[in-house]
């Protein structure tokens, strides 16, 4: 889908490519970010991280630190005045590490002073008495009866026994075999950063970078010991998110200065920091057997997931929930058992990243199903057509399928795209592998194709209702003219909800001028920008109350035409608003918007929008917990260095279940960016650890795709609408993300023949070195 | 809580006291867009990236990795395109230093600016200030680059939200709009052209 088809001229509402309203601030370097807050007679705070993955805690001697010219304030978990931990799903973690810390990195005090520089002095004053002790960084055997526990919680965060069908059936081919998923980060560009400013009431206003104001202020108030009305919250610029901001960070520690200092405080981390300060995409090690006919239908699958949830517990009982549910893909499984494990570790914690455990098992089960296909004779796509689920069928969990969700239609599109053309000798060394700095000998690449199809819930599950509310008012401008107002707490992070807040609102009022007030906690939650949801239900929002605003001022007019009291009931039936004007439709009448505002003032109306019920998980994994799936297959195409390694990824194709689009462009935008993302797992991005220590947090040592790392995608959009959405639309953010990196794993293993087990695939995992070891092979 | 001494209450961004290394303020001029600014009490070690931002208030300069890995504070010193976080910014005192911000409101950097609204080559826009200087100098000096030495010319600078495509388009569409009076028509120029311009 290249964009603007069936869009009238001119038109800025729905399906429309408007551009971004904050577009122009942001090209220009205008945008103001978290981080870019100034304000005079700002305090500049640091925090200060434990070095050790564990150890015993003694005194923190601050004393020194506190007498440096220029300190204004020290805090440690003693100045906590309120409940000592947050988190998102149980609050395990400490604001500061009391008596134990429990990953490298765990913040342990911080320090504000009239200069950054003045700040690092001060954590460098600071003498915390350490006694390390052997970090438990295995996740098998902090799973094991009997580990020595990391927490006093225990070392179990959910474990998960999913029975479906008759496990014990087999078909007569099987395959299996372990996959490993490396720890990944989300590395959004802008690192984290809050300014805090005291209040004359006692409270605080915050203004900061997040994905979900309204978790940060509950969070946020319990730990200063405050009610939530004394701690306002106001969305400051953000500079991506992608799961990496569903956690609170450093807002207590700035709230805390701010209180001590009663002076503004500006909280900011740099990369290393940041890398540091949040969560990450977990690692899993995944076991799977599928078994099938000899036709090539699926008869089982038995999946055994075990994932690092890190030292607290932030979103991974969530995580662990998505995984053991799409474990088997979107394929239709008769029978299975697929079981998972989330445990604590003294690795630092783990939370949402887009796909929120979903990447992982696609790894996995899409790795079989290659395997599988291999065995049968017949190729990856034909195997994933015959098996690819169909609305009415039954998932693993027991719940039925809902349409739409074309995976058949998605895997068959893709393989239908054009390849791209073989490489030739006549190709530039920067088409090579390698590039120019290392570039491979063209009679030694190898190229490959892989497939990979899945499936992605989208908005929050397992029986939580994740509403979302909004305001909308139409009135008249200083000169007359009719404009529309909307106000949501919902998070933008970069996705556009604000472009398509405008758009919807656009549509519904009638109006061209649509005004966003500032995301703030003014305001009732609009949930988490996460789970592809804010499109769907943020958006449904803004559409419920701007169809309330319609609904009550052409009841207004109804009332005042003196038309029968059914049409009042309902003026839809008789009004509408058309080009800046209320039309009868039977009466012709027409009434300017303009006077029908003058008449009455303007109208305001607010909207709490719900998604269908779920419900948990029971003890065999059986439930309804997801309120919708989307679908995404991608091929990739890469060449491999045989000799070095290397990969290059040439080509991708995606097509993708996205219902009905709201804004062609914006939709390009996600899936391309989240198609990158797939690929910087499977070939580059991992926070390598080493005894539970970070070994590579910075842009330097983690590397990010490049301009010169992701080809063009070749994108169709599949647009069925979606029921219960607003317009039918789906979210789309993360189910390309899910399939990026399997895809391109696949397409490595087809070009050198090795099965990897484990992303990112690194060169050592391509190259038989023994050969180099081998004197008579010199 | 513990608040520590009274220290100079009111030290703004470039106030930093002196430290226990004993170390000179210095105080030096810097021609940033245009205008000479003045910067004291600053450290001999800091980059033009943290002299811009925290004592001369330039936030358009965006400041992620301090490695020079990321390209989101790239400038043009001396119509040289750096990474501000790794130049000392008392190297740049005799160079003029252009940000995004003094690229002009018309000219190239503008149509390059429309461009990256018109294509949704921006999102969260952290990278977009440092892309639209990089993208600026490519084309000032290789009008007519083809697609791979385009990718291969910003990979200096990380986008993590686009997956690039959008910002490839619009550098296709400026490039595409300058041809027909431009120095070089696409591909003409000798560049290792692998795509046609307006592709994807």
């Amino acid at each position: 889908m290249t964009g603007r088809a069936g869009v009238v001229g001119g038109n800025r509402g729905v399906g429309s490519s408007e551009l971004r309203p904050d577009g122009a601030a942001k090209v220009g370097g205008a945008f103001a970010y978290a981080g870019d807050l100034r304000v005079p007679g700002m305090l500049h705070a640091r925090t200060l991280r434990s070095p050790h993955p564990r150890a015993r805690i003694g005194r923190v001697d601050t004393a020194a630190a506190r007498r440096l010219a220029g300190v204004l304030a020290v805090v440690t978990a003693a100045d906590v005045p309120g409940v000592a931990t947050y988190g998102l799903i149980s609050a395990d973690q400490p604001v500061f590490a009391a008596t134990e810390a429990r990953y490298a990195g765990e913040p342990v005090a911080a320090v504000a002073a009239v200069d950054a520089a003045t700040a690092r002095r001060a954590l460098a004053a600071i003498r915390v008495a350490y006694e390390p002790l052997p970090p438990l960084v295995d996740p098998g055997l902090a799973a094991e009866p009997g580990a020595e526990l990391v927490h006093p919680d225990g070392n179990i965060y959910r474990e998960i026994t999913l029975t479906h069908g008759n496990p014990s059936a087999e078909g007569p081919v099987a395959v299996e075999d372990s996959y490993f998923v490396g720890m990944q980060d989300q590395a959004f560009l802008a690192p984290e950063a809050a300014l805090v400013v005291p209040a004359a009431d006692g409270g605080l206003d915050l203004r900061l970078a997040t994905q979900w104001l309204h978790s940060d202020r509950e969070q946020i108030a319990a730990c200063l010991g405050l009610p939530e009305s004394l701690v306002r919250l106001e969305l400051a610029g953000v500079g991506g998110a992608f799961g990496g901001r569903e956690d609170v960070t450093l807002q207590i520690h700035g709230a805390l200065l701010a209180l001590a200092t009663g002076r503004p405080v500006r909280i900011a981390y740099d990369r290393v920091e940041s890398f540091l300060g949040h969560p990450h995409r977990h690692p899993a090690r995944m076991w799977f057997r599928h078994t099938a006919t000899a036709a090539g239908d699926l008869v089982s699958v038995h999946a055994r997931i075990l994932m690092d949830g890190g030292a607290y517990t932030s979103s991974s009982p969530a995580v662990l929930a998505n995984a053991v549910t799409h474990a088997a893909g979107p394929y239709r499984v008769p029978n299975a058992q697929l079981d998972g494990t989330v445990v604590r570790t003294n690795n630092p914690p783990c939370g949402a990243m887009r796909g929120f455990g979903v990447p992982q098992v696609a790894f996995g089960h899409e790795a079989q199903m290659d395997r599988l296909a291999d065995l049968l004779g017949l190729h990856p796509v034909a195997l994933r057509t015959r098996n690819a689920l169909r609305p009415g069928d039954v998932l693993p969990t027991g719940q039925i399928l809902g349409a739409p969700l074309p995976a058949r239609e998605a895997i068959e599109a893709v393989a239908a795209r054009p390849l791209p053309p073989p490489l030739t000798a006549a190709a530039p060394e920067t088409a090579l592998p390698g590039g120019r700095a290392t570039a491979a000998t063209h009679s030694r690449v190898r190229r490959g194709i892989g497939f990979a199809l899945g499936y992605k819930n989208l908005l929050f599950s397992e029986g939580f209702d994740d509403a979302s509310t909004a305001r909308a008012r139409l009135a008249l401008d200083s000169d007359g003219v009719p404009f529309g107002t909307v106000h949501s707490a919902c998070s933008e992070v970069g996705q556009g909800f604000v472009t398509v807040a405008g758009q919807i609102a656009r549509t519904e009022l009638g109006v061209e001028r649509i005004e966003l007030l500032p995301a703030d906690t003014g305001i009732g939650s609009a949930g988490s920008t996460s789970a592809s949801r804010q499109t769907w239900m943020s958006g449904g929002a803004v559409h419920g109350a701007c169809v309330a605003v319609v609904d009550r001022l052409l009841a207004r007019v109804a009332r005042s035409l003196g038309l029968p009291p059914e049409v009042v009931e309902s003026p839809r039936r008789s009004l509408v608003i058309d080009g800046g004007e209320i039309i009868g439709t039977e009466t012709g009448t027409r009434l300017p918007l303009a006077e029908a505002l003058a008449d009455g003032g303007p109208v305001e109306a607010e909207y709490t929008f719900h998604h269908r019920r779920t419900t948990a998980l029971d003890a065999r994994g059986q439930g309804d917990p997801h309120v919708a799936f989307a679908a995404a297959a991608h091929r990739a195409v890469v060449d491999v260095d045989l000799d070095l390694g290397l990969v290059r990824v040439v080509a991708m194709a995606l097509a993708q279940d996205c219902g009905t689009v709201i804004n062609p462009l914006s939709l390009r935008g996600q899936v391309e960016g989240g198609t990158a993302q797939g690929l910087g797992l499977a070939v580059m991005e991992e926070l390598v650890t080493v005894g539970g220590v970070v070994t590579n947090p910075t842009l330097h040592d983690y590397l990010l795709p490049t301009a010169a790392d992701v080809p063009a995608l070749d994108f169709v959009a599949l647009t069925y609408p979606q029921p219960g959405a607003p317009y039918g639309v789906k979210g789309v953010g993360e189910a390309p993300t899910c399939t990026a990196t399997a895809a391109v794993v696949a397409a490595i293993r087809d070009a050198v023949g090795r099965d990897l087990r484990r992303v990112p695939v690194r060169p050592v995992d391509l190259v038989d070195l023994s050969a180099l070891a081998d004197p008579a092979g010199r | 809580m513990s608040a520590g001494p009274a220290g100079p209450v009111d030290g703004a961004e470039g106030d930093d006291t002196e430290g226990d290394d004993g170390w000179e303020p210095l105080q030096y001029h810097l021609n940033v867009d245009g205008t000479r600014r003045v910067v004291s009490g600053a450290r001999l070690e800091e980059s033009l990236l943290t002299v811009l931002r925290e004592r001369l208030g330039v936030t358009s300069v965006k400041d992620a990795c301090e490695q020079g890995r990321c390209g989101a504070c790239s400038v043009l010193l001396d119509d040289r395109l750096v990474t501000a976080c790794t130049v000392l910014a008392a190297d740049a005192v005799d160079a003029r230093v252009l940000t995004v911000a003094g690229l002009g409101a018309s000219g190239p950097a503008a149509r390059i600016q429309a461009a990256f609204l018109a294509h949704g080559a921006v999102q969260c826009g952290f990278c977009t200030p440092g892309l639209v200087v990089a993208v600026t100098d490519l084309l000032g000096r290789r009008p007519a680059a083809g697609e791979q030495e385009i990718r291969e010319a910003l990979a200096g600078n990380i986008c993590r939200c686009t997956g690039y495509g959008r910002i490839l388009a619009a550098v296709r569409d400026v490039q595409a709009g300058r041809a027909p009076g431009g120095s070089g028509a696409p591909g003409g120029s000798g560049a290792n052209r692998t795509n046609g311009v307006g592709g994807a």
